[in-house]
């Protein structure tokens, strides 16, 4: 298992970056992901982040259909917010697994 | 995994009107542009179905001359059975059903997703002529009609795929 430190503090992440233990995320780390993927983290970012981790931490699955259920934001600004692959990027800094969903 | 040269547009052509077939289409680019990719649909013939308002989200799945369906439990459905009156709205609305559970949108929802993500959604010029469709029986997800020379200049650039679903 790979290890990277963000904020001084040393994680365990997959082959991908991805975290394998979601307890150990807190809102400096995600600032700092955030920044190797180019994006700086705007309260709108961490209101989305929160709904991603919430509902990860239910059980629930992630697709992008959730997000315009989120209450929060709608898809469209999901996708300015996180350019490119926003639901992989957002799942990342959010210190969560990578959807495994197609939708 | 990275790739050396990664797909970096696709477009998409949907000439058939069932269910099975639209959501091929459909799910094949929304998950492209939910990767970053450039993506471009192109509906043509009974495709069209998909992005005429009035039918977008009616579409049926074939239950004559589908060998693949199964009844409930996995028994293979007899053809005749197919021919009994709301057979294929039966089996269309089970369809629906099924993917509700899956989180996957009925179609007009699934093109809000792919638009709201930069996606773009072209009808055929021909096949609109032929079946008598007129520009405001388009659904507002539609950015053009194009001829199939547009499709192809669309379709340019390095790393660009087409398929055909």
């Amino acid at each position: 298992m790979a290890q990277k430190t963000y904020a001084s503090v040393t994680v365990d992440v997959n082959e991908e970056g991805y975290f394998t233990d979601p307890s150990q995320w807190t809102k400096e780390i995600a600032v700092e992901i955030a920044k190797e993927e180019g994006i700086t983290l705007t309260d709108q970012h961490f209101a989305i982040i929160e709904f991603l981790r919430n509902r990860h931490n239910n059980g629930e699955a992630l697709s992008i259909r959730s997000i315009n259920h989120s209450g929060v934001l709608d898809v469209k600004t999901f996708y300015q917010l996180f350019p490119g692959a926003p639901l992989k990027k957002a799942t990342k800094i959010a210190g969560i697994p990578k959807p495994a969903s197609c939708v | 995994m990275e790739q050396k040269n990664p797909i970096k547009k696709v477009n998409i052509i949907c000439a058939k009107g069932a269910i099975e077939d639209v959501y091929a289409t459909l799910v094949m680019g929304n998950g492209a542009v939910m990767e970053g990719i450039e993506t471009n649909i192109f509906f043509t013939f009974f495709g069209l179905d998909a992005i005429i308002k009035k039918r977008m989200d009616k579409l049926h799945t074939g239950v004559v001359g589908n060998p693949a369906l199964r009844l409930p439990g996995g028994m293979r459905m007899p053809t005749l059975l197919g021919v009994v009156p709301g057979m294929e709205a039966f089996t269309s609305w089970m369809m629906k059903g099924q993917m509700e559970k899956l989180d996957i949108p009925p179609v007009s929802e699934f093109l809000d997703l792919i638009t709201a993500g930069g996606g773009k959604i072209y009808a055929c010029k021909l096949a609109m002529d032929m079946f008598k469709f007129k520009e405001e029986d388009l659904s507002e997800h539609v950015s053009g009609i194009l001829t199939v020379g547009e499709f192809y200049e669309h379709a340019g650039g390095e790393g660009s795929q087409i398929i055909f679903t």
